[in-house]
């Protein structure tokens, strides 16, 4: 089994850019399963089954959504077996900027929008920094020379990945995608680790409390001003 | 890399047909046109070749380099980048001064950081209000970040293959920004709506339905004309000059144009 974790922000691009990633995965007769994960509603799960893959759609409902995608491997891969799927492409909701949920053997795909400025790629963290590949979309709305500076910009980050440059309009880049998915080195499930950890997300706030008063908080919190502390037994 | 031709390896058009025109080469020194009604695929064509397409686009068009298809390298490294670009599209998203903006880019495309000064130098040839280091991109107008985009993909985007779409709506001297442009033994080629830009071309490609429909070589008669043409234009732009610095226009006789 391969895998493929795509992260990316909202409105980026990361469903019309699998669509002919796969499509052109298919056309080689090369099987995919597509399972996508979001917060509280997706229809993009009819997209991926319009062109004939298997699709399992994931809310995360009040999980967050990539610790969800994460501890739910293990049913995806079963389930993509079940499929005879060599593929399994997991898409991410992709919110916070601060998880990253590639796995050590998968393929990180991150997808980021050219349009979001040139400032970007230095804001998102682990997602792009640990990803094998940046697909950046959108390029064709601004001009060259922004488009190189994004390109450098993502260097800056991950002087490692590869910069795709992909229309999901047109389906510009998408083949070079499909080509670095079917090199991807296979996973095995009882070894596989996160490259990078998932942020601190023990506090009051995660189970429940809605008063703001920081005299109501305890876990490990983290002040403005940098200190971090625990609060509690 | 010396560039002697692109080839253009016709796809389909809009209607999933296959474009009547099967195969074009265009060769070093050449000024190549792309006219047609809007919306009939000219900044597609434009966009296929700025990428050096490999029938992966809408149109499924195939560009060769010397008759070779270029390596996945060539076509997106922009230190090895043969394609520089002048699109419709000068967002400057980008948050930035015009100094920090060109050093920047000037460092992607591995040029000296004294380009900078010379960018701007050559951008104030071509617009009327001058461009400082200092400005911020968001606050240039219509017409100074068409002139520094110019000026960017002349000096910082020295490449062999020049793409130019649309010049003409932009308020700048577009002869000079074609000059500055065309610099000598390059592949150039400019998308206009403007017969006295089109006449100045070798050939034109005519665009129907998003395919390329036919290609026109320019007629003798028609190079004479686009001296006329141009006569005209140099007339209208000391006129618009005139007007612009609030001079009140005396009665001018058409014979004076010397056509």
């Amino acid at each position: 089994m391969k895998m493929v974790i795509v992260a990316g922000t909202p409105g980026s691009g990361k469903t019309a850019v699998l669509i002919h990633a796969l499509r052109n995965l298919k056309q080689r007769s090369l099987n995919s399963a597509v399972v996508k994960i979001d917060c509280l509603f997706t229809d993009d799960g009819k997209k991926f089954e319009k062109i004939g893959i298997p699709t399992k759609v994931g809310l995360a409902m009040d999980m967050c959504p990539d610790h969800f995608a994460i501890y739910n491997i293990e049913d995806m891969i079963d389930w993509a077996d079940e499929n005879n799927s060599e593929y399994l492409i997991v898409e991410t909701a992709g919110l916070c900027h601060r998880c990253a949920p590639y796995t050590v053997n998968s393929l990180g795909v991150c997808v980021i929008d050219a349009t979001s400025g040139p400032n970007t790629p230095l804001k998102v963290g682990p997602f792009l920094s640990t990803a094998d590949i940046a697909v950046v979309t959108k390029g064709d709305m601004i001009s060259q020379a922004e488009r190189e500076i994004f390109r450098e910009r993502i260097l800056e980050v991950n002087p490692h990945c590869k910069v795709i440059e992909a229309n999901g309009l047109s389906g510009q880049g998408c083949i070079e995608l499909a080509e670095e998915i079917v090199k991807s080195p296979e996973v095995s499930l009882d070894e596989e680790k996160l490259r990078h950890s998932a942020p601190l997300a023990v506090c009051t706030l995660c189970v429940g409390e809605t008063k703001v008063n920081k005299k109501y908080h305890r876990g490990i919190l983290r002040r403005i001003d940098g200190f971090q502390t625990y609060e509690g037994e | 890399m010396i560039i002697d031709t692109i080839t253009i390896i016709g796809g389909y058009n809009k209607k999933g047909e296959k474009e009547p025109v099967e195969k074009i080469d265009i060769n070093r020194g050449e000024i190549f046109g792309v006219v047609g009604a809007t919306g009939s695929g000219k900044s597609s064509l434009i966009g296929d070749i700025e990428q050096l397409s490999q029938t992966d686009t809408f149109s499924k068009r195939k560009i060769l380099v010397n008759g070779e298809e270029p390596s996945y390298e060539d076509r997106t490294n922009p230190r090895k980048k043969m394609v520089a670009q002048l699109s419709q599209n000068m967002n400057f998203l980008a948050d930035m001064s015009v100094g920090d903006f060109l050093s920047l880019h000037a460092k992607c495309r591995g040029a000296s950081d004294k380009c900078v000064n010379a960018v701007i130098k050559l951008a104030n040839t071509l617009t009327g209000e001058p461009i400082r280091k200092d400005h911020e991109l968001t606050i240039l107008s219509g017409g100074q970040s068409r002139a520094l985009m110019v000026a960017d993909v002349a000096i910082i985007s020295d490449s062999p293959i020049v793409l130019i779409d649309e010049i003409e709506n932009a308020g700048i001297r577009k002869h000079d920004a074609l000059k500055v442009l065309s610099g000598h033994g390059k592949v150039v080629m400019v998308v206009t709506h403007d017969p006295v830009l089109a006449l100045m071309t070798d050939r034109r490609v005519v665009m129907k339905n998003g395919g390329m429909d036919k290609v026109v070589a320019t007629s003798e008669a028609e190079k004479s004309l686009s001296k006329k043409l141009n006569k005209i234009d140099e007339f209208m732009l000391s006129l618009r000059d005139k007007v612009r610095h609030g001079e009140v226009i005396e009665d001018v006789e058409m014979g004076d144009i010397g056509l």
